[in-house]
């Protein structure tokens, strides 16, 4: 009887020493800008939701630590699809979104949901493929014949297929190019970053819509050659604006408090700053003799269409 | 092929010049593990004891359930845990998603089973009739819990190993609830899914090649220990 009595007080002992060692492990990971903030915790941090093909570039690694050193707060940059990111910002899981498919972003502007958008930059999508260009697609005359033929053809085309800034501008392709919806064993989705899309298409041999600034960082190890750029349809424009509390509020009060309004505003204030856009302007440069982005503050939208 | 031996020769040049972020991110996934595995251990040892001495109704549910999360996909336990700790999440007061917290509770949840089934079977293997003699010959309850930890040693070490080697490897997880956040949530695989999306395939092979060491150092010392026992029964 004792000795059943003992298991049961070890066994206690130890569950409930548990959390303890728990805590300690974790206490000391807080960061110290989680301290800095005297009203609620986590004050000084921002949850930018961006997309892959920003963090893949490397702009984000030369942008986040010029931000933090010049506002002190700290910045978690979590790179997702533009459908995360932008649903994300919806939900008020982030507080800032850096996106580039202004229709999916003029939805949640209508609703209300994010604030303050405003233009940062772009750079153009190009559809590249296998140099031998087995659909034809180099004379096409826009990018919505390219596909049309690369649908003919049926010569494979590789998609995202992830809800990302750039499988909705392929979506928007296809539909422009009068197929709704395309299947079949010549269209694979990878359901992967551009980075990762860009390999298999490289490996397969296959068509892909990806953004300049991905292919151009990672040309040197691909065997995929440019076929189709420069079309009014194939810009490719990123905006930053930020989740609205008022909206999260009326499904979430908790979340919405949780918001850090003013850290976003920072961001988007120094997104649009003219230094920033300058440093932006310079991206690239020296690495691949053209800028990766061109930055855009303040100008019309329609402005940059040509 | 080409592509091949190229990576391979600049990993080992960013291997031994003792590029800094590398090393940063190798010791960030030690801790974070480490903690992550210590957690497991600690839940899980009270339990396997408990199942492994008791007889109650459930126990082989209980049994079952821990073998049936040997297997927990890591993505699965990710999305759990995310929405979990969202903001828009019961637990998102707490501020703990896209933190190394996050990451210790979700490697924690991903190890907890594989260690709790293998420590279970260890302690069960451990002969009745010795636990027997053990009480005959008037050991306390600690006494016999020690002892028959130390009669199962190498099991329960392999249980532990097995536990590490579960979360030190898991990539979907620590994606999901760690945000992959440069200097502060990026651990070794979550480093290597990003480099090889940019292209950096040197970089990407020099973390593999770190990672593939972790997990064989942590074999290497479990291999040492049964070899000793060995020796133990030889001399």
């Amino acid at each position: 009887m004792c000795r059943s009595r003992m298991y049961k007080i070890v066994f206690l002992l130890v569950l409930f020493l548990a959390p303890g060692i728990f805590l300690a492990a974790c206490g000391q990971k807080v960061p110290p800008e989680g301290n800095s903030g005297k009203d609620s915790p986590g004050k000084g941090e921002i949850i930018l939701a961006t997309t892959t093909s920003t963090q893949d570039s490397g702009l984000l690694d030369v942008l986040i630590p010029i931000f933090e050193q010049k506002t002190g707060y700290k910045v978690k940059t979590i790179a997702v699809g533009t459908g995360q990111a932008l649903a994300m910002g919806e939900k008020g899981n982030a507080d800032v979104m850096l996106v580039h498919a202004p229709e999916a972003e003029m939805e949640l502007v209508k609703k209300g949901a994010v604030i303050n958008r405003r233009l940062v930059m772009h750079n153009d999508f190009v559809i590249v493929g296998p140099a031998e260009d087995p659909a034809g697609i180099k004379n096409a005359k826009d990018a919505a014949e390219a596909f049309k033929l690369i649908a003919e053809k049926e010569a494979l085309f590789i998609s995202r297929g992830d809800n990302s800034g750039t499988h909705k501008k392929e979506l928007a392709i296809w539909k422009k190019a009068g197929i709704e919806n395309p299947s079949g064993k010549w269209y694979q989705s990878t359901g992967q970053g551009m980075g990762a899309t860009l390999d298999v298409a490289s490996e397969k041999s296959g068509y892909t819509l990806t953004d300049r600034a991905t292919y151009l960082t990672k040309k040197d190890k691909l065997h995929l050659v440019i076929l189709k750029e420069k079309d009014s349809s194939l810009l490719n424009v990123y905006h930053v604006m930020q989740a609205n509390p008022d909206y999260v509020k009326q499904y979430n009060p908790s979340t919405a408090g949780m918001i850090n309004v003013e850290g976003a505003k920072a961001f988007m204030e120094f997104m649009v700053a003219p230094e920033t856009q300058k440093v932006i302007g310079g991206f690239g440069k020296d690495k691949f003799g053209q800028p990766l982005f061109i930055p855009d503050a303040g100008k019309n939208e329609a402005g940059i269409l040509e | 092929m080409d592509a091949v031996v190229e990576g391979v020769k600049r990993a080992l040049i960013l291997l031994f010049t003792l590029d800094k972020e590398i090393y940063q991110i190798t010791l960030f996934t030690l801790k974070v593990t480490g903690t992550a595995t210590l957690i497991s251990v600690v839940l899980s040892l009270p339990l396997a004891f408990f199942i492994a001495l008791k007889d109650f109704p459930g126990k082989r549910l209980i049994i079952s359930l821990a073998n049936l999360g040997m297997g927990l996909p890591p993505t699965v336990v990710g999305l759990w845990v995310s929405l979990m700790l969202w903001r828009s999440g019961p637990f998102g007061r707490f501020h703990l998603i896209y933190t190394p917290t996050a990451m210790i509770i979700a490697q924690a949840i991903i190890a907890t089973p594989v260690v709790l089934a293998l420590s279970t079977a260890a302690l069960q293997q451990v002969d009745n009739k010795l636990r027997w003699q053990i009480m005959a010959l008037g050991a306390t309850p600690i006494q016999m819990l020690f002892l028959m930890i130390k009669e199962a040693r190498y099991s329960l070490l392999a249980a532990v190993m097995a536990g590490f080697g579960a979360a030190v490897s898991e990539v979907g997880a620590s994606m999901m609830v760690g945000g992959n956040i440069a200097g502060y949530t990026r651990v070794l695989t979550t480093a290597i899914v990003l480099e090889t999306g940019r292209g950096n395939f040197a970089a990407a092979l020099a973390l593999s090649f770190i990672l593939l060491l972790v997990a064989y150092l942590s074999t290497l010392a479990l291999t040492l220990l049964q070899q000793r026992r060995h020796k133990d029964v030889y001399n």
